[in-house]
């Protein structure tokens, strides 16, 4: 009599990796923004760029250095850190608080633009001009992020999109860069495959 | 993260290191125009003083409400203390009305930590008795990390009335976390035997200041106490002022880069002479002001995240 046989493990099939971005294309991604920022702020006159952290800081310092490179114009570039503005504070352990460096203009009465490499619910934007309205009064606030994901939770939208993804909730989105991760790229991971 | 902060020893090098970086953040609030952040809002803090004190209840309040918490102040004085309520008493009111940190100060050795044993929220010890006083400890070596640029491998002489100095041992036990060398230096009346050994390996004791001055990164001078006093531990004010008070003689034996501290309140003329406490070397101001982002750090990183 032969024993039941006994169930095998199924394979786990490795989440679905897709790459959205490769380093070329991002590279011309950030190009497209910067040149989109000389438009639409007739010359980038009394802007301010605001990277909001982790990745958001390397990418606004890249956005500015395009733009030098176009025009010649050196745009003040910061970091914003919006940890003590998060609405989910009290849901997790407690955070380490990042350095906020604001340029020694100053952002009252400038153009500041948030740079960011997700927008996803919008919180952490909601956080950041939060965050804004205690360094002092900008003229107006723009948005530019690498990657709209789409599932807003909050009245926000983004000024500047490097590249719009549809994506299901389930999955996400991995911006890597070089000054942060090494390497340059966007993939989307998980969902259905 | 720690639930509480009781003791300079519940403090590793690491997260020692995070609440000085946290606190240097902190610092950037004060230049700003509007000095707050919402980390804490909706959270309370109580303030729970036993024993009398300016800046460490005014440092811990303005801390909390830089953070947006709401501050009860209560002081013994005048409370039902003096109707002779117990601590624990007290403690089970202020649990009641729904205190997420106590910060307490209180002249019994342990207090606090009897209190982290009946209340749910977080306790922050801000002194108690002649035993330890953490934040202070936190708060001098954010300042001699600020103006010398490290804490590891500084000599750091601790100069006075050790015996009485809840300063002393917790900055002992923080100093040598971060790898500090630490010399206790007064007369013999006023340092504990063994007490370096105690507290930290690699504590030295001197009595003779003139010696340790001149190898000194750091000197912390400490406030003669004389209402802990019941005997006479040295003939005069004057002669403890000539061997082991700081003046400006004295002063000029130290390294050029050495810096003066003193956790205040100062007994001008007696450990400290006026042309010292006044000095460029001096961190007397700079370590209030520190001691208010040095707190705001420890209450965020106690608080702001989820228990």
């Amino acid at each position: 009599m032969a024993y039941p046989q006994a169930a095998q493990p199924q394979p786990v099939s490795p989440p679905s990796v897709k790459v959205i971005l490769t380093s070329a294309e991002l590279a011309r991604v950030v190009d497209r923004i910067a040149h989109q920022i000389l438009e639409k702020t007739q010359g980038a006159a009394g802007t301010v760029l605001l990277g909001v952290p982790t990745r958001g800081a390397p990418l606004a310092r890249r956005l500015a250095a395009r733009i030098n490179a176009f025009e010649g114009i050196a745009v003040p570039v910061g970091v914003l850190d919006i940890t003590l503005y998060r609405d989910d504070l009290r849901r997790h352990a407690v955070r380490a608080i990042g350095p906020t460096q604001v340029p020694p203009e100053g952002i009252d009465g400038k153009r500041v633009i948030l740079v960011d490499d997700v927008l996803f619910s919008g919180r952490t934007v909601r956080a950041a001009l939060d965050a804004l309205s205690d360094l002092g009064r900008p003229s107006s606030v723009q948005l530019a992020v690498l990657v709209d994901r789409g599932h807003r939770e909050l009245p926000i939208r983004a000024d500047y999109v490097g590249k719009n993804i549809p994506t299901a909730l389930a999955e996400s989105v991995k911006v890597t860069l070089a000054e942060t991760d090494g390497t340059d790229e966007v993939k989307l991971i998980g969902g259905a495959a | 993260m720690l639930k509480h902060l009781l003791s300079g020893a519940d403090l590793d090098a690491a997260t020692a290191t995070l609440i000085l970086d946290t606190a240097a953040e902190m610092a950037t609030v004060a230049g700003r125009e509007v000095k707050k952040l919402p980390a804490l809002r909706g959270r309370t803090v109580v303030n729970l003083f036993y024993e009398d004190s300016t800046r460490t209840r005014i440092s811990f309040e303005a801390a909390a409400k830089r953070l947006s918490a709401d501050v009860i102040n209560f002081s013994a004085k005048g409370s039902s203390v003096s109707k002779g309520e117990s601590l624990k008493d007290t403690a089970l009111t202020l649990q009641a009305m729904g205190a997420d940190a106590v910060v307490i100060r209180h002249p019994a050795s342990g207090a606090p930590h009897r209190l982290a044993n009946w209340v749910e929220g977080s306790v922050l010890n801000a002194g108690d008795g002649t035993h330890e006083h953490p934040t202070q400890a936190l708060l001098d070596a954010y300042t001699m990390r600020a103006r010398l640029g490290r804490i590891a491998g500084l000599s750091v002489a601790v100069v006075g009335d050790v015996l009485h100095s809840r300063v002393a041992r917790s900055n002992v036990l923080l100093l040598a976390t971060l790898g500090a060398k630490v010399t206790l230096v007064g007369p013999p009346t006023l340092i504990p035997v063994d007490i370096g050994a105690a507290l930290a390996p690699g504590t030295e004791v001197s009595y003779d200041l003139d010696a340790v001055l001149p190898t000194s990164d750091v000197v912390m001078m400490l406030r003669v106490q004389r209402e802990r006093m019941a005997d006479s531990y040295f003939p005069s004010a004057r002669e403890y002022a000539r061997r082991y008070g700081l003046d400006g003689p004295r002063m000029a034996r130290l390294p050029d880069h050495a810096i003066v501290m003193h956790p205040g309140p100062m007994n001008r003329g007696m450990e400290i002479a006026p042309e010292v406490a006044d000095s460029p070397r001096s961190t007397i101001v700079e370590q209030v002001a520190n001691g208010v982002s040095v707190r705001m750090a420890v209450l965020y990183l106690l608080l702001g995240g989820m228990h």
